[in-house]
Parts: structure tokens; sequence; C-alpha cells
């Protein structure tokens, strides 16, 4: 039978250049909605299985202090009580990024952050797990918090990890260009200071994982809540001394992650150790409180930035100097510092660029991934600083950036190469559908309009510990029982992968989205699939996918085409039906020459992959911030102050973002609210306070203030019309890029209302407050 | 003390021995299996808990199971048409793209519910202010106000309940 590769591959070009989709663009429902809806679908702490036990964690009340002795007996003789662990169980350091792993499951020898876990019990019920909690007695010798990284970096001689000297986690510079030089010459340079908040990303679903170690194989099955099973699986084998092969991670579905189940939890560890000591599963599920011990949320940077420009208005260098809070361990935290290196490249040309970063320890829960991660900091700095500089031309904040605006095939100095990108498109699109020009200066006192932009990348070209094999791979199975089935290890967090996953598959296919079927996130079953991290699925499941589905396609065409009586190169499919390109009225069912194929040749399944082009980076931390492409966004914040309170209320905002070919745009839609929900919630009140002594002053909902619907504005989001040529059905990233504008864009619009620029998160009532006396003390107003 | 009670949850009675510390949260989903109501905060402040006690959303994150023994509890498995079809507001879920993660979803529909039962002609204020409670991360909220919405039109149009 003869292959029919090219004849596939031009005719979806064809497709591709014409965007006669069918299923891709297309706002389906979610297939896994309905059982949403209905509360049918469980989720990891849903989950029990037979003589499964109980697991809690017992933590530290300091939040740096030598551990002298546990003495567990007590807690032991309770009854119900079935086994206690210690970092004695766990001496193996485990860490996402692999050169840099010093984490441990439990405490060994020492705490470095108020919440650390210190001990893990297994029994019968919650509550006698909790009680045996109590009756362990630990003994500390408490040492002197740091909890901030300017004063961390200047205490050599209180190293809170002994090999960091001046508590430096990771540091880099790189330079491109002649900055020094380039700033010499500028005719004007703006620098400012800055600091960006503590927060957390406060998914709705605490962390739970129940494992299950069968003592009869040496096999241990884990449930967890998780985003990155691949990373998991990796460190757990580590930790435990395991065969990868000996764990199968399965991952129910994901009540939210934002980053923040991005990397293995302590829950993963210690139910397994704890089922492996007691013979039991044992679940282990997070209280609020633990997730905030754990927290792995966004870096606090002090940030001084330095822009030159020449006297046109173009950028002329970009000199970053980044201190970075990373709490108590490293974590992601070498990625997300060169992150904050390789976000100010882009979305506009910058000739010269210096970064200077360090990433402190401190005595906090770590620092780690969270949603725009790297990128969400200096676009902070740099939006705000380019209304400046605008003002200083007597040009308009959306020149400025138009002038200044990257275009398709820009290589950055970092050579960081952009594919494509409509960025201008969404900077005129969001100016003229919210009436900025003609509201910007104008509006009267307390009242704003700002404007943002910002980028992202759309999936990472490296893996953490540097291998080369494929980053995503996609197995399809064709068959008359069950249609199509697609295996992928892509781990849907709420986004909705599987669900655009079934569409992509379904549109090379030429079947219905409702004929597809995903089986994903469980590494003994679903295909190798690196996580979700870094806006990488769409773009890296859709190759996978296509890749395996047009291999189907050459399977099934010639046989389609003996059925039609015509030749193979003749052939198409759409709608479930193969039929005649040129007599389209003559067709054949899908499902008819599926039934043919099997018969003749048997089982048909054939599996796709994506490895992303390497564009290796120059410099030390250089690789990081390559992607094979790049989303775009624009955002305009319309804010109402309360001069009587200093309430920052944003009444409205306007979006546009390039997205490539939206494979489902209701669900892009989707992410758009959602991370303007969390900018909004980071701007204005979201922060998590630690007291000198390294106390967690709000572990809590209650005190830790997330957005209501009461407290959403009006938003106005819109997808540019965009196609990403290098892109599976030319679609790209939309989950982190829109949360990059939401911050600088309320920051522009709070200066616009009353003409006082905020260089630090976020933006309390208080703050606002003074300024707006200080504003009337000088008659402003 | 140990004692026997009997929870009509959905319609259907369930005898469950609860001590008077147990919480209805638990009981619902670990006694009875009724796993559709979700546990965020332990606390009373994020909602996903939400249930309907004698039609009004409560937070069984915060109720004690003892206290509930002659009430009518409906979880979000009780929501839905008695043929296993979408109940109007659920669909309206759907089609609104209003599910994202799905973790708030129960009981932002409960909640949802239980305004509309209330006042069939909610202002968008209201049913804000309805769903304040419920905190959702994913959405935004924008597609879950839309839902509302239009499921009280429909409520409007139709006399759909």
């Amino acid at each position: 039978m003869g292959k029919m590769y090219e004849v596939s591959n031009r005719y979806n070009n064809y497709r591709d250049y014409t965007k006669e989709f069918t299923e891709v663009g297309r706002s389906i429902r979610r297939p896994d909605g309905a059982d949403k809806v209905k509360g049918k679908v469980q989720y990891t702490d849903d989950l029990t299985l037979p003589r499964m036990v109980y697991g809690k964690l017992l933590r530290s009340k300091h939040a740096h202090a030598n551990i002298v002795k546990i003495d567990y007996s007590k807690a032991m003789e309770l009854e119900g009580v079935l086994g206690v662990i210690t970092g004695e169980d766990c001496p193996i350091p485990y860490g996402i990024v692999p050169h840099n792993a010093n984490e441990h499951a439990l405490a060994v020898g020492k705490v470095r952050n108020w919440g650390e876990p210190v001990a893990a019990v297994a029994a019968v019920t919650e509550e006698i797990a909790e009680k045996a909690l109590e009756l362990i007695e630990v003994e500390y010798d408490v040492l002197e918090a740091i909890v901030d990284p300017r004063e961390a970096v200047k205490r050599d001689d209180l190293r809170i990890h002994e090999d960091a000297p001046n508590n430096i986690s990771y540091e880099g510079i790189q330079v491109y260009g002649d900055p020094d030089k380039a700033l010499a010459e500028s005719d004007y340079v703006l620098e400012q200071d800055y600091y960006s908040s503590y927060v957390n990303h406060g998914f709705i679903e605490p962390q739970s994982a129940l494992a299950d170690f069968d003592v009869a194989t040496g096999k241990l099955h884990l449930y967890a809540t998780c985003q990155v099973p691949h990373y998991t699986h990796q460190q757990l084998a580590k930790v435990l001394e395991m065969p990868l092969s000996k764990i199968r991670i399965t991952v129910p579905l994901i009540g939210g992650g934002f980053g923040g189940k991005g990397v293995a939890s302590q829950a993963d560890f210690c139910s397994a150790l704890l089922s492996r000591k007691v013979g039991r599963p044992v679940k282990i599920t997070y209280e609020r409180s633990d997730v905030f011990a754990t927290n792995n949320g966004r870096h606090p940077c002090y940030m001084k930035m330095k822009l030159g420009f020449d006297k046109t208005g173009k950028i002329t260098a970009c000199d970053f100097t980044n201190l970075m809070d990373g709490g108590a361990y490293a974590g992601w935290g070498i990625v997300v510092l060169f992150y904050t290196a390789s976000m100010v490249h882009i979305p506009y040309m910058i000739p010269n660029v210096r970064f200077d970063g360090k990433r402190v320890y401190t005595n906090k829960p770590t620092c780690g991934a969270f949603r725009g991660l790297g990128g969400v900091q200096p676009r902070f700095a740099m939006e705000q600083m380019l209304d400046q500089a605008a003002a200083h031309f007597g040009m308009d904040p959306y020149e400025i950036r138009m002038l200044n605006a990257a275009e398709s095939g820009y290589t950055a100095m970092s050579k960081m190469y952009v594919p494509h990108t409509e960025y201008k498109k969404c900077l005129t699109e969001c100016v003229e559908k919210s009436g900025y020009k003609e509201k910007h200066g104008k509006l009267p006192f307390g009242k704003g309009i700002g404007l943002s932009g910002g980028y992202y990348i759309s999936g990472t070209s490296y893996t953490l510990y540097l291998s080369y094999k494929p980053h995503t791979v996609a197995t399809i199975k064709v068959d008359e029982e069950n249609d199509v089935t697609v295996y992928c290890g892509a781990t849907d967090i709420g986004q909705g992968v599987d669900m655009v996953m079934a569409q992509m598959a379904a549109e090379t296919l030429g079947v219905h989205t409702e004929d597809v079927t995903v089986i994903p996130r469980d590494t003994k079953i679903s295909t190798f699939d690196l996580g979700t991290f870094a806006s990488r699925l769409t773009f890296a499941t859709g190759w996978a996918i296509r890749q395996a589905a047009e291999k189907i396609n050459a399977e099934l065409k010639p046989v389609a085409a003996g059925m039609l009586g015509i030749r193979g190169d003749e052939v198409e499919v759409q709608g479930g039906e193969f039929y005649n390109i040129y007599k389209p009225n003559k067709r054949v069912p899908w499902r008819d020459v599926v039934s043919s194929y099997i018969q003749t040749n048997g089982p048909l399944t054939k599996t796709g992959q994506f490895t992303p082009p390497r564009r290796k980076g120059i410099q030390q931390g250089g690789n990081i911030g390559h992607s094979p492409s790049f989303g775009f966004s624009a955002q305009i914040a319309e804010v109402d102050i309360d001069l009587e309170t200093g309430k920052v209320n944003v009444v409205k905002i306007t979006e546009a973002g390039d997205c490539g070919v939206a494979i489902n745009p209701q669900s892009v839609e989707g992410q758009v609210h959602g991370s303007i929900g969390m900018g909004l919630g980071q701007a204005l009140y979201e922060e998590m306070k630690i007291a000198p002594d390294g106390t967690f002053c709000n572990p809590s909902f209650h005190d830790y203030k997330v957005p209501t619907a009461l407290d959403m504005p009006e938003i106005d989001a819109n997808i540019v019309d965009a196609y990403d040529p290098s892109a599976p059905y030319g679609a790209k990233e939309s989950g982190e890029g829109p949360i990059q504008p939401t911050i600088p864009a309320i920051f522009n619009a709070v200066y616009d209302a009353i003409g006082v620029r905020f260089t630090e998160m976020p933006l309390t009532p208080e703050k606002v407050l003074n300024a707006i006396k200080e504003q009337k003390a000088k008659g402003v107003f | 003390m140990k004692q026997l009670i009997t929870l009509n949850i959905n319609n259907q009675n369930y005898d469950v021995i609860v001590t008077p510390m147990d919480l209805l949260v638990d009981v619902i989903r670990k006694a009875i299996g009724l796993t559709g109501t979700k546990k965020g905060c332990g606390q009373g402040d994020c909602g996903a808990c939400t249930v309907l006690i004698d039609g009004q959303p409560k937070l069984s994150c915060l109720t004690l199971a003892i206290t509930c023994a002659d009430k009518k509890i409906i979880t979000i498995e009780g929501i839905a048409n008695e043929d296993g079809t979408l109940h109007p507001i659920q669909d309206a879920f759907l089609d609104h793209g209003a599910v994202q993660c799905g973790f708030c979803t129960p009981g932002m529909i409960l909640s949802a519910k239980a305004l509309i039962d209330r006042n069939p002609n909610p202002s968008q204020k209201e049913i804000k202010t309805a769903i304040s409670g419920n905190t959702c991360r994913c959405t935004g909220y924008i597609n879950i106000v839309s839902a509302i919405e239009s499921y009280a039109n429909l409520v409007a149009e139709k006399g759909a309940k």
C-alpha cells in the first residue's frame, strides 16, 4: 500500500492557508463538562481505595531552626496510628531543576520556612492522624530568620543553606550589545526602581495525593494533583530509589494549577513513603494553610530598570537589575530568574540589553512558577516606563509602543526568534475598541485609562534535564469499536487541553470532535509529555497529534480511493466522510473505510511526536526564553478611584490578543478572563504577609483575598485575526500572555486618574489615599 | 458520643452514625460518598462546599451534620433531571464556557440556582452578590454571570425550573 504523506501534507497546507477548518476554531462544549456540572467527575481527594488510610504532615512553627530531636514514640502508641516518618526516611534531595535540587519531602536537620514539614503520620482516620501530630515532640534550636532578600544577600554570617554564600541561590549576568555605550549616547534615559509582590496561585483544589505501594510486586501507583506527572515521576524514582518502570502516576482531574502544581508536592512523597512503610494505600490532602506553606507562587522582585531612547522615541538600551526573593528552596528558581532576563527582549525591539540578576534565599515558603512566570515582573516596570517616556516625547503611549513593536521574523539580541506576531494589531484593536485616544489624559480627576502590552512564550525549547528526546508524543488508535482514541500524557488543569486535542485530531482526520476520545494523564497508559507549563500544550500536542493523524490518513486514503474508484490524490476527508475532491458528491463513510482497512490490514495505530526547534542561547542562562513561537496581547484598563477611601475600582478592561488561530475561541476567552482576574488581584490587594520572624500571617482565604464576582470589571476580550504558519493549525499560546499587561495597564490608568506613579504592588487603598492627599495638598484638585 | 441520624439528601434518606463534631461536608463526601461537594478551604471562605439546606445555600464545611437531621439537603448530584439529563442551569454553564477546572462549579451552580429560585428576575449586581461567596480562580466569573443570566431569562420565558 502506497504511503500518501505528500498528498496529505500538501492538502493540509492548503487548508491551513485558506483556514478552511471545520473542527478547529469552533467553540464546542468541553467533553468533560457534563460530568463536571453533575458533580460526577472525580478529583484526587474524591478517590478511595480498599484498606486506604490517611496521612497528615507536622509542620514547623519556626521559620529557621535546627532540628535537635524528634520523638514520635507517644504518637506510635496511639491506637489507629500505623506509622510515622521523618527526614531520616527521605535523605535524598529532589528538585524540579536537577542541578539545583535541595528540597526534601521532610526537613533533614533544619527547617528553613514556616510550615516546612518535619514528620508525617499515617492513621486509620484523619482525626487520629491529627491527634498523633500533637503527640510528636520536636526539639528545635531556633535561629534568626531573614525574610528580606536585600538583607539576606548581606548576611553571609547567617546562611540559610551552608553551600550558598550570601544566601545567593543563583546569579547571572547577560550582556547583549553595548548597553553602557548606548545609554551614554541616548537622548533620554529613564531609571526607576520597582517592587513586585509575593502572591499565591489560590487554586481552589488543594493538593492531594493517594499512594498505593504494592509490597508484593514492589510497584507504586500514585494518584496526584500534578501538572507535571513526568517530572514528579522522575523525582519519586530518585527519592524512593525505585526504577521509573515500577512507578505509575495517574492524574485525575485537577482543580486549577496555574504553575502551583508544577512541582511534586511533599504530599506526593510522604504518601508514597508512608504507603511503603505501612503496606496500605495512604491519602494526604492539604488544608489551605498547607497550600500556603508550600507556596511555589510568584517571586517578589526588587528591580531597577534603566531604559534609553533616541530622539525619535525608539528604545536604544535596557539595563535591568533584579534581586529576586526565592524563599527557602531552589524550586523553579533558576528558570524564573533567567525568564525575567529574557522577558525584556520582546515585544519591543531593544538593540542593547544587560541583565544582572540574583535569586536569594530567605526564610519564607519557596517561590516558583506562577502563570506568566518571569514576565509579569519586568513587564510591570517596562510598560509604565514606556508611558513615562511617551509623555517626555509628547507622544501618545500607543504611538511609542507601535514605534518599538517587534514584527514577524524579528530576532532579538538574545537570538529569541519571533516567527509571527500581530502585536501591533493587538494594540490598534484595543485602542480603537476602548476609545483610548479620546479618553487618555482627558478624564476628570479620579478617573483614568491605561494601556499596556505583553507577550509570552508558546512552549519551551528545552527539557529541564537537557534531554533531546521528543517533548510530546501522541498516539492515535482508529478502530470500529471506539472511532478515534488519542493517547497523550498532556495534563488538563482546567484550561481545556483535552478538548483542544480532540478538536485538532478531528480536524486532520476529518471526523467530528465528538467521535474522538482522549486518554490523558497516566504515565502507564498515555504517551510521553513533559507537562503543563510554559504554555506549551496546544503547540506541542498539536504538532504531535497532527503528525499521527496524517499518518492515519495516509493509510486510510488509498483504501477510500479504492472504494470510490478514483486515484489516491483525489481523496479528501471531512465531516466523517471520504470524498472525491473533483466530484464532492461521490462519498464513502469514514467508518466503512476504517472497517475495510482493518479487515485487510489489521489494527491501525500511528504515533506522532514534537521536538521544538533548537535556537541556542549564547550566554549563561541564554537558553531560557527560547520558544517555538510567542503569543501577544494588549490591554486597556479604565479605573474610577474612590477619592474618599482610595479604593481603585477597575471599571472595564479591553483586551486584544494574538494567539494565532483560536482552536476553541470560547476557551481562549476564558483564559483571558481568568488572566485578567488574577492580574487584578495582584495589582490591587493580593499579598502573602510574612512577619519579621518568618511567621506566615495570612495563610487562609479569609485573610489572603482573591477577587470575587463583585470585583471583576466589564471585560471586552478580542481575538485578533492571526495565523502563525509555524504553528499547528496556526495556533499558539493564550494562557499566560494575557496576564502580563493587566497590572501595568491598571497602574498606568491610576496615573492617568490622579497623576501619581506607583512602583510597588499591591495598590492598596491606603497607598492611594495617601497619594490623593498629597495631590490635594499640592492643589492638583 | 456517636449517634445515628437520618439525613435526607437529594430526596433520599441516609442513616449515618455521626459525632456532634462531624461536619456536613465530611459526612456527605466520606460517609455517603457523594463527592460532587468539594472542599477548597475548610473555613467557609471559598464556597466550593456549598449545598442547599431547605432551599438555602449553606457552607457544608461550617455546618455540623447533626443539625441537619430534619432538613432537606440538595447537593450537586441532586440537580440534574430525574432521567439524568442536565438541568437547564447546568446546560447554561456549559454553553457559556462557565466551567474550566470545574472545582468551584458544584457550589457555584447551587448558589446560582438558589438565587433564581427565590428571585427569578435578578439584576446583574444581584447575581454577582449571590455568587460572591463562591471563589473561582479560573474563569474570571464573566462567563459564569452570563450563564446565570441566560438561565434566568429561560426561567422568565419558559417557566423552566
